[in-house]
């Protein structure tokens, strides 16, 4: 088993192929993919394979130590060129072929026109604390 | 009370019972609830068979189990309630309880959380702080192992490779905080070890002995892995290497040879150098072709080539090295330190650095990354 963890992105990613903002859907488009999202989550509680997953505010700032006594230095909210990170799951499972399969499930959750939105997901596996015996 | 001592009961307990003609979800829940009870009443009143105790109320619990889930005609009950008069316990149910946990069946995630909780006694919680999961994934990864088995015929013969596969993959987990698994696996291999006579379990046994004899030296007081040339030999149990090796001996003077006993010899070799530079090489190369010839491992051909780089000079490793896939792991690693051995520097310094981006776990990473820093001219001070 090994954890990897699935970057979901409200920008810096390729363009998702259904590529329409959610604040254009229905409601009921909008209801049909945070039911997928929940049942995705729910079926990975059941098979032993869900870690942690959370939703992440699109507000934040960059943020930077600027020097012996004085504050950290920021450059405000994200501009419209920045990665933005929407949050993200992490899942322990048997193998990268499985974290794929799943990231390839995850993207196909229900958008604009109940069309999958084919979005692209990020896939990183997490490094390991302990060293493995290699001689 | 010895709670390790309790937990070595477990597994001929569950087998004791699925022997009378429990179902393994039924009898691991018993003797679950029965081992929280004698954790209750046993600083105050020992039993003189604790094994015998944990039966008895092991198999009263799974009567109030049945009782309460309403699953058993009355009359089925008033023939449990008295348990049959034999058979004596034997190795075969505590063995038939190793075949159930590490069916073929299951995953590998699946066989080793089965395997830790029946055949180790560890808690729901101990093994899932151990992977660190949440209790909850690994209480469904738990139960969907056990619903999966029991569907399998206990008559089924089990495959020991699978089982010793197994608690392979627990020992190399290795975590130490509540629960070492890396000592959990030596506990739960010994006991095998115990009930069933084959030299591939020992020389199991053997080669997780001496791994762990030198686990102490492997890292330094900052945590930072220690190669093994520069390992501070005084730090290494030598009394855990005298019996791994009486062990490995035992097992192979019976003449059948696998992958853990060749594993364990050149373990061995290793561990039987005062000094680096001591080392057995010629022999270990000849142990690498055995485990080469049983496995015909990718791995072992890696490894065979380091052995070689030190048996016969640098030279001879590289061209080992280059008939193999470069896409193998630690592939870089291997070549990063037979071209500082050949003293090509700048090509080690690039490779120790690729090795390091391959790295799977953070102490090996940030190991390569030292050794690649180690042989490049430093970076200017003021620059940032």
């Amino acid at each position: 088993m090994a954890k990897y963890l699935l970057l979901k992105h409200y920008r810096g990613a390729p363009a998702a192929v259904n590529d329409v903002p959610m604040d254009r859907w229905a409601p009921e488009e909008i209801d049909a993919h945070v039911a997928y999202m929940n049942d995705f989550a729910a079926k990975l509680r059941e098979s032993g394979e869900f870690v942690d997953g959370q939703a992440l505010a699109p507000e934040g700032a960059w943020v930077r130590y600027d020097g012996e006594g004085r504050p950290p230095v920021t450059d405000g909210p994200f501009p419209e060129t920045k990665d933005l990170i929407a949050g993200w799951m992490v899942i322990d499972v048997d193998s990268w072929d499985r974290a794929v399969e799943l990231a390839g499930e995850l993207s196909a959750a229900p958008g604009a026109g109940g069309k999958p939105i084919h979005e692209w997901l990020e896939v990183r596996p997490f490094l390991g604390a302990p060293p493995r015996v290699t001689e | 009370m010895d709670d390790s001592r309790l937990r070595e009961l477990i597994p001929d307990v569950i087998g004791v019972l699925v022997r009378r003609g429990a179902d393994f979800a039924s009898a691991e829940d018993a003797v679950q609830e029965a081992l929280v009870k004698a954790v209750e009443t046993w600083p105050t009143d020992p039993p003189r068979d604790p094994k015998g105790w944990l039966v008895t109320v092991a198999w009263r619990k799974r009567l109030d189990l049945l009782r309460s889930q309403g699953a058993r005609q009355g009359r089925e009950i008033a023939y449990d309630l008295e348990p049959p008069p034999g058979p004596v316990p034997s190795a075969d149910d505590t063995l038939r309880l190793y075949f159930l946990c590490a069916h073929p069946s299951l995953t590998s995630s699946s066989a080793v959380a089965l395997t830790l909780r029946a055949v180790g006694g560890l808690t729901t919680r101990q093994i899932a702080e151990a992977y660190l999961v949440p209790e909850s994934t690994m209480a469904q990864r738990i139960s969907r192992a056990k619903r999966r088995i029991a569907e399998v015929s206990l008559d089924e013969p089990g495959d020991l490779a699978t089982v010793l596969r197994v608690l392979y993959l627990i020992y190399n987990e290795g975590h130490s905080g509540e629960v070492d698994l890396a000592a959990e696996a030596i506990r739960v291999t010994r006991q095998l070890a115990a009930v069933v006579d084959d030299p591939e379990v020992a020389g199991l046994l053997a080669l997780m002995l001496l791994h762990h004899a030198r686990r102490a030296a492997r890292t330094d007081a900052a945590g930072r892995l220690v190669p093994h040339a520069e390992q501070d030999r005084t730090r290494w149990d030598t009394a855990m290497i005298a019996e791994a090796v009486e062990i490995l001996q035992a097992a192979l003077a019976r003449d059948r040879l696998g992958e853990y006993q060749a594993q364990a010899a050149i373990a061995a070799l290793h561990a039987d150098a005062r000094r680096f530079d001591e080392t057995d090489w010629v022999q270990i190369v000849e142990w690498y072709d055995e485990l080469v010839a049983l496995t015909d491992s990718p791995v072992a051909r890696l490894n065979r080539a380091v052995a070689v780089g030190e048996a016969d000079g640098a030279p001879a490793g590289l061209a080992a090295l280059a008939q193999l896939d470069q896409a193998l792991p630690r592939y870089a690693a291997a070549s990063a330190h037979l071209h500082e051995k050949a003293g090509r520097l700048a090509e080690a310094a690039d490779l120790y650095a690729a090795a390091a981006r391959a790295a799977s776990n953070t102490a090996e990473r940030d190991h390569l990354t030292r050794r690649a820093a180690r042989l490049r001219p430093a970076a200017p001070a003021d620059g940032c």
